[in-house]
């Protein structure tokens, strides 16, 4: 999954990064096919280069290796509203068949099953950032046909409500799961399957997904990852555990 | 101007019950010490304010320290959920919290307007999505200029606001490097502020010109407290204790092992 996240990113693009399988997709891209990729972390931390992935979004090793750190204010201000970012990866506890999401709570807002983190900065990055790539683990109770909350507009709850609502950028553009890789069909904006996992079947991904979900027109195969990115991906785990203790990503 | 004071005295001076206080750090420079002595002083009632209301809010809140938190991400980061502050919201333990919540961006804009003297923010952000329908501080205005549908958020000018920094030299001035998150801002947005601070040097010496520094004028109170970012990380000074944080998932998890710790760690 992490692999196939990173083979979506070039060395043009300009990616807001969040903590987890986005950070380690981005810095594999960078480590891998996309050495001028810039990554920019919402503390402040603009063109950083680390060497373990960071456990919080504004661990030291982000600032050491940036070009420049900027204040919370200006990050959000300038520079993401200021629409610089080309790319920004985002993930979910729940996300819907427009690739809209929910990080805020499971069940009712005032009366929580689950309450979970919150927006964080996803609310705006889904709006200012040129393109959006989600990454998740794929499951029913994940892909789910309704969200009990949107934190996160994708491409709304009809498919056409970015143009509605003003937004210029492109929104959901990819979702990448551990089985499968799916992108917004052109108009309808739903997400259709275009390409599976080595060894995974439709009806696997079907079982995973709360809505009936469409294949699109071609289904390829995801090609397997290959010795080199394992190679880069496992030495980058192996000196994130050992500078936190702690396996980050995998 | 700056008084050179001790934690105790500073909280014990400026925080007082029902008082809206923000401790901020953006992962960075977490005032914990100062946090702990709140604790320790038993202050109840307080409205909370913090974009990553991460431990340090965790054990406030479980503490009992807090009727209301304003927020934009209430998470252990890249570990997992805060068990109090989910036990407050979803079963009301210690106490109620009530809570109001943002997102970062509506939060750093908010922040800026109430260090500008500005009563809201202004920003394009919170389109379609559900935040603004259980949040009535989320409005929206029209551009007077352009027409274009922009969000607005009330200014956040706390009571008190409590930062940790790098330095303080002589005079009370302060010094913050690395990530400088909104330290700045709390300061200049608050009634009264609390700088804790890794030491207290003479002079900063040889410093970029464009170094971040709080002039002691606008600070209430300044204090020494080495280590006092930690579990936390102090750029220059020492790292983010990462483990701690995976072990936080552990101590917070169940009530009594939480109460347990707050006793024999804090007081």
């Amino acid at each position: 999954m992490t692999v196939a996240a990173a083979r979506a990113l070039g060395s043009r693009d300009i990616c807001f990064v969040g903590i987890g399988l986005p950070s380690a997709a981005c810095n594999l891209a960078r480590m891998t096919h996309a050495p001028g990729l810039t990554l920019i972390y919402e503390s402040g931390t603009i063109e950083t280069k680390p060497r373990v992935l960071p456990l919080s979004i504004g661990d030291g090793e982000l600032c050491e290796t940036a070009l420049t750190t900027v204040s919370v204010p200006e990050m959000f201000r300038y520079w993401l509203q200021g629409g610089r970012i080309t790319v920004g990866f985002l993930g979910g506890a729940q996300v819907d068949r427009f690739g809209n999401l929910n990080s805020t709570v499971i069940g009712k807002y005032g009366s929580p099953k689950v309450r979970l983190p919150g927006a964080g900065g996803a609310t705006e990055i889904a709006t200012s950032c040129g393109r959006i790539f989600i990454v998740m683990r794929q499951s029913p109770r994940t892909f789910v046909n309704r969200l009990d909350f949107m934190t996160t507009l994708g491409h709304g709850r009809t498919g056409r409500e970015r143009r509605e609502l003003g937004v210029t950028t492109e929104g959901p553009a990819l979702l990448v799961t551990d089985l499968c890789i799916m992108k917004p069909g052109e108009e309808t904006k739903e997400m259709a399957v275009v390409s599976l996992h080595p060894g995974v079947t439709m009806e696997a991904v079907r079982a995973a997904t709360g809505w009936e979900l469409r294949a699109a027109d071609t289904v390829t195969e995801t090609a397997p990852p290959t010795a080199a990115e394992l190679e880069v991906l496992r030495e980058l785990n192996r000196r994130t555990a050992e500078a936190h203790g702690r396996q980050v990503a995998e | 101007m700056a008084i050179f004071s001790n934690l105790a005295e500073a909280v014990a001076t400026n925080v007082r019950d029902g008082d809206c206080v923000a401790l901020e750090g953006f992962t960075h420079l977490i005032p914990f010490a100062a946090g702990h002595e709140i604790i320790r002083q038993r202050r109840r009632g307080l409205t909370l304010i913090r974009m990553t209301p991460d431990l340090l809010y965790d054990q406030m809140i479980g503490a009992g320290c807090a009727a209301k938190l304003i927020f934009s991400w209430g998470g252990n980061p890249g570990v997992g959920s805060l068990h109090r502050f989910r036990d407050a919201v979803e079963r009301g333990w210690p106490c109620p919290l009530e809570i109001e919540e943002h997102s970062h961006a509506a939060m750093a804009n908010a922040w800026a307007a109430g260090a500008s003297g500005l009563p809201f923010a202004v920003f394009r952000g919170y389109i379609g999505v559900d935040l603004p329908g259980v949040n009535a501080n989320i409005r929206f205005i029209d551009c007077p200029f352009t027409g274009e549908k922009l969000a607005a958020a009330p200014a956040l000018r706390p009571d008190v606001g409590i930062i940790h920094a790098q330095k303080a030299d002589g005079a009370g001035n302060v010094l913050i490097e690395g990530i400088a998150g909104v330290q700045k801002e709390v300061v200049l947005a608050s009634k009264r502020s609390i700088v804790t601070v890794e030491e207290i040097v003479e002079d900063f010496g040889k410093r970029s010109p464009n170094a971040v520094i709080l002039p002691a004028w606008t600070i209430t109170a300044v204090v020494r407290a080495p280590g006092g970012a930690r579990p936390s990380y102090a750029h220059g000074y020492y790292s983010r204790d990462n483990s701690f944080y995976v072990k936080w998932d552990e101590i917070s998890r169940d009530r009594d092992t939480f109460t347990a710790w707050i006793r024999e760690n804090i007081g």
